[in-house]
């Protein structure tokens, strides 16, 4: 349901980008171009317990910068003040690759990097905070996929970092166990904070805005592991409305724009205490890999497309849902609200496991809970193509047992 | 002045080649004493004494062997003398399916170098042994030295030390933050193309000779049984590489070559289609796409033994690829090259979305064919 108006989408951007020239990167007038081999020696040379300062200025890059030791802290002065940029990057799939466990990264930014910007794989103990990441031009097509990336790590705090303009997901951890992302800022990404084959996650405390989706908590097939238990609260979840300029193919490409919070085939998800508005297709989609691309060629035998434990209450929405992305999607609101009303807050796809009832029904911790005041469900119907969309506000009226908090050191 | 620069060319390029074939008579002109180096960053590649150059031509020190991998990994097409080396009196131990278990001491080194062309950062696009290769050198008027990887087998494990050659070609210096040569590349047919040859760093080489992302301990990749198991044209005549290195006692009792593994030659056109598909995968991708490996966040797994299956890549989403779909739905479709993404990360050049993420700027047009007819040969199977 979703390519139809994806392209749509990107083919606008693109038009609207030619006829005003387009947003220009960042002038490297003045930038320092001396100082790239002298921090990739004192990476290759750093031993445990080090913390690297790197003075205020624009530094240019023209290869990725890679760090391979555990203990190590890199050090701006300041997301605003030390700025490494690697425009015109020759070499390098990111702009700094950490290999490492102990690795704290504050206080600079890291600026138009061909890939990736921040990639972390592997590694324990993991600090990220005031780290700015961003594409300079705003959101294009061609900028790098994720931000701030670390992927398969343990024990991860990422707070009061900036992420701006990728053109997958611009906070983005993957396969990873027990993280705290907080008072970050996402805006203007494909996705602007995504929790993707995650263990144990709290997202709270940030703005996601001007995004295509707000906040994502995804699973995808064929991964050493399935991700669960997410909160998601205290977030202010506003306008993510820009056009999908992701890559067709990439799961993210599949994002409505104008979504809020999606969840996407991932369980124990509990959205709560949110302030979710103006998301214009829908403020919270929950949703199964089934609605986004799924065969059963596709993946590992035992992956579970459902969301199951989803537990949505005490947020709070204003509009949001009055102009959905694509035909499809518009047809949808009409035929559930009619010309004027406006879709309802919480959107499923309506694909749920037949093969997990019990004498009938569903468990009642795999049950999807709505308990938010006004708030309104529907089911797009997704099994029956989408042929009787219903609202099931009602059928969905429930309580789970709330996640527990995630105990991160470094959080406390 | 103006012309005096193109006359002392001229005349360089007409004594160039008797000098050195002078030279070659007289046996080489430099002698090396190679030797193990137990810590440290030795500035200079003459250090170890694995080959030394004079500027007209570089010759192997005594017991630095020679070997080529039966399908090599691809880096901008550059060619590479790949030597090994081990004090006297220990050797290594033959494994089946891994590398060959290197004793302590031992020194490997890939010199990569290119043909000459006729201006001075152009190199030639071309494949197998160039003019100017021997056995046992390369003569330097024919070639073009870029740079010496060292792989040295110490107490703690290896490590990995690069080294940039001079313009003078004399000398390679240590060059721990890499390097960048803009050099042009022209084909057979003439067609030139720019491109960046880039240095790795010392960090960059565990990108790829970290296989395990866990340990994280860096080993060398080429040298396994499997890919040595061919003939090598040595200065005595050709013989197995294997049997070659049993014979001068750095490799213990191996089994022979018909009992040992052998990828195909992923540019042997009598082969099967899939084996060198499968051979050219594996040696260029699977230091990284192993189930351990750096790429095991992708999901896709591209080892000579990995079971056909979405981990192969048959009919599966990408995960993070970003850019690098190119818009095509699945890394293999199979039937549809043209809607596979592993193909079309081959096919680009941009650095933040082409595969493998380090060592190639150039398209690998002889690789791309053969990953394409793979995947056209397959039988269309995504829908349910």
């Amino acid at each position: 349901m979703i390519d139809t108006f994806k392209r749509v989408a990107v083919l606008a951007l693109a038009v609207s980008l030619a006829a005003c020239g387009g947003p220009q990167e960042r002038d490297l007038a003045g930038a320092d171009h001396s100082y790239q081999n002298q921090l990739i020696e004192r990476l290759i040379d750093a031993q445990a317990g080090d913390v690297i300062e790197i003075p205020e200025g624009v530094f240019a890059f023209d290869r990725s910068l890679s760090l391979t030791v555990d203990g190590v802290t890199l050090r701006g002065q300041g997301p605003d003040r030390t700025i490494l940029t690697f425009q015109g990057q020759v070499q390098g799939a990111e702009g700094l690759l950490v290999t490492a466990n102990d690795f704290t990264i504050e206080n600079l930014a890291i600026e138009d990097t061909a890939g990736d910007g921040l990639k972390i794989n592997e590694g324990e103990n993991i600090i990220i905070r005031g780290v700015r990441v961003e594409w300079t031009a705003g959101p294009r097509t061609e900028n790098g996929a994720y931000g701030i990336y670390p992927v398969q790590t343990t024990n991860v705090l990422i707070e009061d970092s900036i992420a701006i303009g990728a053109s997958d997901a611009g906070i983005y951890v993957g396969q990873s166990h027990n993280v705290v992302i907080r008072r970050n800022r996402a805006e203007r990404n494909v996705a602007g904070i995504e929790v993707e084959n995650t263990i144990g996650a709290d997202v709270y405390d940030n703005v996601a805005t001007e995004n295509t989706g707000g906040i994502l908590v995804f699973n995808m097939p064929n991964l050493p592991q399935p991700g669960y238990q997410t909160r998601v609260y205290n977030n202010h979840v506003f306008g993510n409305n820009t056009g999908n300029f992701g890559h067709a193919g990439t799961p993210v490409a599949s994002i409505p724009a104008g979504s809020g919070i999606v969840v996407n085939s991932n369980d124990l998800v509990e959205i709560f205490d949110n302030d979710i508005s103006d998301n214009r297709t829908a403020n919270i989609i929950i949703s199964s890999l089934h609605s986004t691309g799924y065969s059963s060629y596709s993946v590992q035998e035992d992956f579970d497309p459902y969301p199951e434990g989803i537990y949505i209450h005490g947020n709070r929405f204003t509009g949001g849902g009055d102009n959905p992305d694509g035909l499809e999607l518009q047809g949808l609101k009409l035929l559930v609200s009619g010309p004027l009303g406006r879709m309802p807050d919480v959107l499923w796809d309506g694909y749920w496991d037949a093969a997990k009832l019990v004498d009938g029904v569903l468990p009642d911790n795999l049950r999807l809970c709505l308990d938010n005041g006004e708030a309104q469900m529907v089911n797009a119907d997704g099994p029956n193509d989408y042929a009787s969309p219903a609202i099931v506000t009602d059928q969905h009226r429930c309580t789970l047992a709330r996640l527990p908090v995630i105990e991160l050191a470094s959080a406390q | 002045m103006k012309r005096l620069v193109p006359m002392r060319v001229a005349l360089s390029l007409i004594l160039l080649p008797v000098l050195s074939l002078a030279l070659f008579a007289c046996g080489g002109p430099e002698s090396s004493t190679p030797r193990y180096i137990a810590e440290g960053n030795p500035p200079l590649l003459s250090d170890w004494g694995m080959m030394a150059s004079n500027g007209r031509s570089l010759t192997l020190g005594p017991r630095v062997e020679p070997y080529d991998l039966v399908t090599p990994l691809f880096s901008d097409y550059a060619h590479k003398q790949r030597t090994i080396w081990m004090p006297q009196g220990v050797s290594a131990n033959y494994r089946d399916d891994q590398v060959l278990d290197f004793p302590v001491g031992t020194v490997i080194s890939k010199t990569f170098y290119y043909p000459r062309g006729s201006g001075d950062d152009e190199v030639l696009r071309s494949l197998d042994h160039a003019p100017g290769w021997r056995a046992d050198g390369l003569d330097l008027a024919q070639i073009r030295l870029v740079e010496t990887r060292i792989l040295v087998h110490r107490e703690a494990g290896w490590a990995a030390i690069p080294y940039v050659w001079n313009s003078e070609q004399t000398e390679a210096h240590l060059a721990r933050a890499g390097d960048i040569q803009r050099l042009t590349l022209v084909a057979p047919d003439g067609r030139r193309e720019d491109f960046v040859y880039a240095v790795p760093t010392s960090n960059q080489c565990a990108g790829c000779h970290a296989i395990n992302n866990t340990t994280r301990e860096i080993e060398p990749i080429g040298p396994a049984a499997r890919h040595l198991n061919r003939d090598f044209d040595y200065l005595s005549g050709p013989q197995n590489q294997l049997a070659h290195l049993a014979a001068v006692g750095y490799l213990g009792t191996w089994p022979g070559s018909e009992a040992t593994p052998r990828d195909a030659d992923y540019l042997d056109e009598t082969a099967d289609l899939n084996d060198r598909a499968r051979s050219y995968l594996d040696i260029n991708c699977a230091h990284c796409h192993n189930p351990t490996g750096p790429a095991d966040t992708s999901g896709l797994h591209l080892r000579h033994d990995t079971a056909p299956g979405p981990h192969l890549g048959f009919c599966k989403p990408p995960i993070a690829a970003g850019g690098g779909t190119g818009n095509r739905p699945y890394a293999i479709q199979p039937g549809e090259p043209d809607q596979s993404i592993l193909l079309y990360r081959m096919q680009i050049t941009d650095p933040g979305s082409l595969m493998p993420e380090l060592g190639r700027a150039v398209e690998h047009v002889e690789g791309i064919a053969l990953i394409y007819d793979w995947i056209a040969s397959m039988s269309p199977s995504c829908t349910d």
